[in-house]
């Protein structure tokens, strides 16, 4: 029992820690008042770019850094579209996740069903390891957990404790008011959307090459989109995005919990996105003006427009 | 030393409009030729292929238009839900619930009732089935602030699942070998086609017919006039006394019962049992954005906007079995074109003057 115990623990890690980073990428992104839906699909080019690079050069961690900056560069196109040209951001969201699983789908064609040779090993790291119990769940791990626990609590920091985590939380907020203050409103939306795309990517890094060491296309299976939701669920807040992430890792791994059970396995497939709804509209009973959400949120800025 | 200026455009005339969405597909269509070439594939061949292969033949334009039933039904359905502003994304899983229910109308009632009699029940059961799936979105919006995008497509993952569930378990045919799928539709409930060609021309007229009505009702009821209200100045809408609840979950009792119809035509047109939700729509939900977004959010442009793009996805498919390209070549050029008119509306909506610094002086 025990063991079975810490072993679901240990899985629940793992399956958060994709969500995490893609969350924590998104809060970043809608913070500066962007919304980016296409996370869902800057997540399969990263799965993708990662898991061929690793395969080809048998360097993971080459594979990350790959994957990092496809992400970044194909979100440059949702910037230029949301920014630049004040698109609809919804749209053009959409239109990122079309391209992204189309482009990952044409990329990796030739790499479906190989295994790969090399993958990230998990990391032991020395002393807390050993710690009983804890040290098997939280320190005996895919380098990808520690990562995303640290870009989490990294960013939580830069927002909210730096100059330049205020200069995007009011531009969130108020972009013409932060425009007068000398910021540049639409520098700060491209930085944080290209920050968003490479955690999303990473997070789609973290599937191919940790989690399941394999390409198949769909693999996102709507971690992007459920990562949208827990946006909300965790209020904006990097910090509680790692609550809010391992308790919708606890419920991917549910479903291979209660698979012996002889209950239909389509049906607890549909459990992540049921929760996503239950958890909306819970959420729905709080205060509005206690969510936090960013006013200019999805509203295009157009400068020297107030 | 230059500068670019923005102006706004004063008036939006019509020509401007198509010229400027015809300039956005070229464009894009040019950008898609780079990708072929990047695939080592010449691109005037292939873009070509695609349109010779889904317009240029016969065979090809009648996959065309089999293809365009589904795209314009929910297509139309969705001008309706952006025009209030409603993100409808889900009509993936509301073509589902319509094809659900549609299928289990035929296979309970179907063995006793003539054609005549099953094939609109069937109808009106597939339009109640895709608006449930599209009611509840609506709620969840109105009544508990949730963001539409996401609920409607945890409903899309939900509709898919729970269909996989039934046809691999209570509701596999004795007739499918063990295989998933329910049995076949009985004859009386499946539509006639045009003689050598998959086009069931009774979910066309349905289309034709959906997309005129919806056409009067956005520009001549009151109805449609409060829905354009809602949409685009929701705090007049309010002082108005607009009830948004009513207007949301009508609207898109609408849209999803459209999105049910396509899925209906398809069980009883072309598949004649539910299988996967995979090989029961390959995609249409997600195309139709992009055939509403190119019609302008106006119903009868998308019955033009659904045969172009379901000419693309015929031609995508032709073309990735003679030039060996993958099978998510089509979600590509959808995105790409998709990224292109929403940049072509920028430059619909502003004009573009490259200044030099004396004349700025001036």
């Amino acid at each position: 029992m025990e063991d079975i115990i810490i072993s679901v623990l240990q899985r629940t890690m793992i399956a958060g820690t994709p969500l995490l980073l893609a969350t924590v990428g998104e809060i970043i992104c809608e913070r500066s008042g962007i919304l980016n839906l296409g996370v869902e699909g800057v997540m399969s080019v990263g799965a993708v770019v990662a898991f061929i690079v690793t395969f080809l050069t048998g360097q993971p961690w080459l594979g990350v850094a790959a994957a990092m900056i496809a992400g970044m560069l194909i979100s440059l196109i949702h910037a230029f579209a949301s920014v630049t040209l004040q698109a609809n951001q919804v749209v053009s969201g959409l239109a990122l996740t079309m391209l992204g699983l189309g482009l990952s789908g044409m990329l990796g064609k030739p790499f479906i069903g190989k295994p790969l040779a090399i993958k990230m090993n998990s990391l032991a790291l020395p002393f807390l390891s050993d710690i009983p119990y804890a040290g098997k769940i939280f320190f005996n791990q895919s380098p990808f957990f520690y990562l995303a626990i640290i870009l989490a609590l990294i960013s939580w920091f830069f927002l909210e404790r730096t100059r330049f985590g205020i200069k995007v939380r009011s531009t969130g907020e108020n972009p013409g008011a932060t425009e007068t203050h000398g910021v540049n409103v639409s520098f700060i939306r491209y930085i944080c959307i290209l920050i968003g795309g490479g955690f999303s990517a990473l997070a789609g890094a973290h599937l191919s090459i940790s989690y399941s060491k394999s390409w198949i296309e769909g693999m996102t299976a709507g971690r992007g989109w459920i990562a949208i939701a827990l946006t909300i669920f965790a209020l904006w807040n990097p910090g509680k995005a790692i609550f809010a992430s391992f308790l919708f890792g606890g419920i991917f791994v549910l479903q291979y919990l209660l698979q012996p059970l002889g209950i239909s396995p389509n049906f607890l497939a549909m459990l992540p996105y049921a929760t996503t709804l239950i958890v909306l509209l819970f959420i729905s009973f709080k205060d509005p003006r206690k969510l936090n959400a960013p006013a200019s949120l999805g509203e295009p800025y157009k400068r020297g427009e107030r | 030393m230059f500068k670019i200026k923005i102006n706004d455009r004063e008036n939006i005339t019509k020509t401007r409009s198509l010229m400027t969405n015809i300039f956005s597909l070229g464009a894009g269509l040019v950008a898609i030729g780079f990708l072929f070439l990047a695939c080592k594939v010449n691109p005037f061949f292939a873009i070509s292929a695609i349109f010779a292969d889904s317009f240029g033949t016969l065979y090809g334009l009648k996959e065309t238009i089999t293809k365009a039933i589904p795209l314009i039904l929910i297509g139309t359905g969705l001008t309706f839900a952006f025009r209030a502003k409603f993100w409808n994304i889900g009509a993936e899983g509301q073509l589902l619930m319509g094809a659900l229910f549609g299928t289990w109308t035929a296979l309970t009632f179907g063995e006793s009732l003539p054609g005549f009699i099953i094939i609109p029940m069937m109808f009106i059961a597939g339009f109640i089935g895709g608006s449930i799936c599209g009611i509840i979105p609506a709620i969840l919006k109105i009544k508990y602030s949730i963001n539409e995008v996401i609920s409607t497509l945890m409903l899309n993952y939900i509709c898919a699942e729970f269909i996989t569930m039934l046809i691999v378990g209570p509701w596999k045919g004795s007739e499918r070998f063990g295989f998933p799928g329910t049995n076949n539709l009985p004859a009386s409930a499946i539509l006639n086609v045009i003689p050598e060609s998959r086009i069931h021309y009774a979910t066309l007229f349905i289309t034709i017919v959906f997309a005129a009505i919806l056409c009067v009702i956005v520009y001549k009821t009151k109805f449609g006039y409060e829905v354009r209200v809602v949409g685009e100045n929701p705090d007049a809408g309010k002082y108005a006394g607009i009830n948004f609840f009513r207007t949301t979950v009508l609207v898109m009792m609408i849209s999803g019962g459209a999105a049910g119809l396509a899925g209906v035509g398809e069980i009883a047109g072309i598949h004649h049992y539910l299988g996967y939700p995979a090989s029961i729509s390959s995609g249409y939900g997600f195309t139709a954005i992009i055939v509403a977004w190119l019609a302008k959010l106006n119903p009868l442009y998308a019955i033009v906007s659904g045969i172009f793009f379901a000419g693309i996805l015929v031609g995508g498919d032709a073309i990735q079995i003679s030039l060996g390209l993958p099978a998510a070549t089509v979600q590509i050029v959808n995105g790409i074109l998709l990224f292109f008119l929403i940049m072509g509306d920028f430059f619909l909506k502003n004009k573009l003057r490259i200044q030099t610094r004396i004349q700025g002086i001036q």
